[in-house]
């Protein structure tokens, strides 16, 4: 079947033709993964139905609320839009990487102090993409902030208090 | 999403190669395609990974413009140091765009190739001539306000959805492609099309060519330029209507003058008329309210867009304003002054 065109295939037959799992290797919050990997896979649903990694959320699937932030070589991007084949050799960090319960980054700390969430859901999306804003070194006023952080929607309306959050650990990067 | 082949392609003779069959797809930063396939919109067999072909530099090119390889990310080209000095106009019409997230992975090349936003395009129940030719248009009679008011046709009224190729335009950029049958130079006006009797074909790129580069001219208008966009929040939205505009003055007087509109059309929106109604004359609210006119005459509105001819009108007296006074639009203070 593999020696046969494509084009010649019928629908029931391109629907069942085999297709091999790609090896991936990730570097998934400094751990070397060796993964097989079906083509058509999402790194969000990779990391979320294969990997158990839940905190990266999914809010609209289709990049258009950032809930499903994570970093890629340390640059914030949407992972619902990444086929996750397309990162062999590339260094995610999700928020699981960032920090975790009683050892928070800094960003988590912030959150919590300044009460910059009220359901939650759209909370590991936001720290994942101010950690990105902060590495990408372009915001340093409230109006930068509020920008830059623009594509992170958040259903409750905690704007003020993110930016609040990430205002203060910006500060305290940019005293460094 | 369907089943689909997965291929990495390590150099562009290979890519093309396995490109060419019109049931393959290239896929570069993925935002527009992955997102198209989710809805069943793009349907490839097979996908061409070709992030790793080596298109990701920005390059000085004799005479003083400058070369973007095709797969150097839209933050990379709009935080460049020498887009900002040199292109401001196209740097302020990226941080336009999308979301931080979306142009960290978005490429140079991607963002010429984004497909429309028409509602009716992405919803697969609904007709669309362009995503099933001979279907019909959901859009015409439907609800348009993101669509075309100038260059449409009976069977398409989708806009083009990208700022920065409205840059591309007014800076009259140049786009490098490679084929089956080689390579070749497009000048960006020839790029995009208008829908006419095809509104499936978005450009003129043929089978299997891949763009590797665009080049941008010496004249970057730097010192009388501005992009405003208009929407209905004030980031993260396409443009209901957009304009660049690139000036060189002397004596106090348009020596040269560029307008290019979003929002408004299959693709951006330029008329050398309307440009030239500029030139050798001082730049005052007058002058630019001709230009408007000429720029959007023969301008059809449909029932919930026909706002954009006003509004278009509108925008483009305050950004020949703007660019003329030399203080253009800001991307992160968005009160248009």
């Amino acid at each position: 079947m593999a020696s046969q065109p494509i084009a010649e295939l019928t629908p029931a037959e391109l629907a069942q033709r085999p297709i091999a799992e790609i090896a991936t290797h990730l570097k998934l919050n400094g751990e070397d993964r060796r993964l097989s990997i079906e083509p058509w896979t999402t790194l969000l649903d990779l990391l979320r139905d294969k990997l158990d990694l839940t905190g990266t959320k999914k809010g609209c699937d289709h990049g258009q609320c950032g809930a499903c932030t994570v970093l890629i070589d340390g640059v914030r991007t949407n992972s619902c839009l990444k086929l996750a084949v397309t990162l062999d050799g590339r260094e995610i960090t999700t928020i699981e990487g960032l920090g975790q319960p009683g050892n928070l980054h800094p960003l988590q700390a912030a959150f919590v102090e300044h009460d910059a969430f009220q359901c939650g859901y759209c909370t590991s999306g936001q720290i994942c993409s101010a950690q990105g804003l902060i590495n990408e070194g372009h915001a340093h006023s409230r109006l930068e902030v509020r920008e830059q952080m623009s594509g992170n929607i958040c259903r409750c309306g905690a704007y003020t208090n993110i930016a609040d959050a990430v205002l203060q650990v910006l500060g305290q990067e940019d005293r460094k | 999403m369907i089943r689909f082949d997965y291929f990495r392609a390590d150099n562009v003779a290979d890519a093309i190669r396995a490109g060419t069959p019109n049931h393959a797809a290239f896929l570069a930063g993925g935002t527009n395609l992955i997102d198209l396939m989710k809805e069943n919109v793009a349907r490839p067999l097979e996908l061409i990974d070709i992030n790793r072909l080596p298109l990701r530099q920005v390059t000085e090119l004799d005479g003083g413009g400058l070369r973007l390889g095709a797969l150097v990310t839209n933050s990379e080209t709009a935080y460049d140091k020498r887009i900002q000095a040199r292109y401001p106009m196209l740097a302020s019409a990226i941080l336009a765009g999308a979301s931080p997230q979306l142009r960290n992975a978005a490429t140079n090349g991607g963002n010429i190739n984004q497909r429309t936003r028409c509602y009716y395009f992405y919803d697969v129940d609904t007709p669309c001539n362009k995503r099933t030719p001979g279907q019909g248009c959901g859009a015409i009679g439907g609800f348009n306000r993101n669509h075309a008011v100038l260059g449409t046709s009976e069977h398409c009224i989708a806009t083009h959805p990208s700022d920065m190729c409205v840059a591309l335009a007014a800076l009259e950029a140049r786009v490098q492609v490679e084929g089956p049958e080689g390579e070749r130079t497009i000048a960006f006006a020839d790029y995009h099309r208008l829908p006419g009797d095809e509104p499936w074909r978005d450009t003129t790129l043929r089978p299997g060519e891949i763009v590797t580069a665009i080049d941008l001219p010496p004249e970057g208008f730097a010192a009388n330029y501005t992009y405003l966009k208009l929407r209905d929040r004030r980031s993260y939205a396409f443009a209901l209507v957009s304009v660049a505009v690139g000036l060189r003055l002397e004596d106090g007087r348009v020596a040269q003058a560029r307008i290019a509109m979003g929002g408004v059309a299959h693709k951006p929106w330029r008329r050398a008329e309307a440009e030239e109604v500029l030139i050798g004359r001082e730049p005052d609210d007058q002058v630019f309210a001709e230009v408007a006119d000429a720029l959007l005459a023969g301008a059809v509105g449909q029932p919930t867009n026909a706002f954009k001819i006003e509004l278009g009108r509108r925008a483009v007296v305050r950004a020949l304003r703007q660019a003329a006074a030399g203080t253009p639009q800001s991307q992160t203070d968005k009160r248009i002054r």
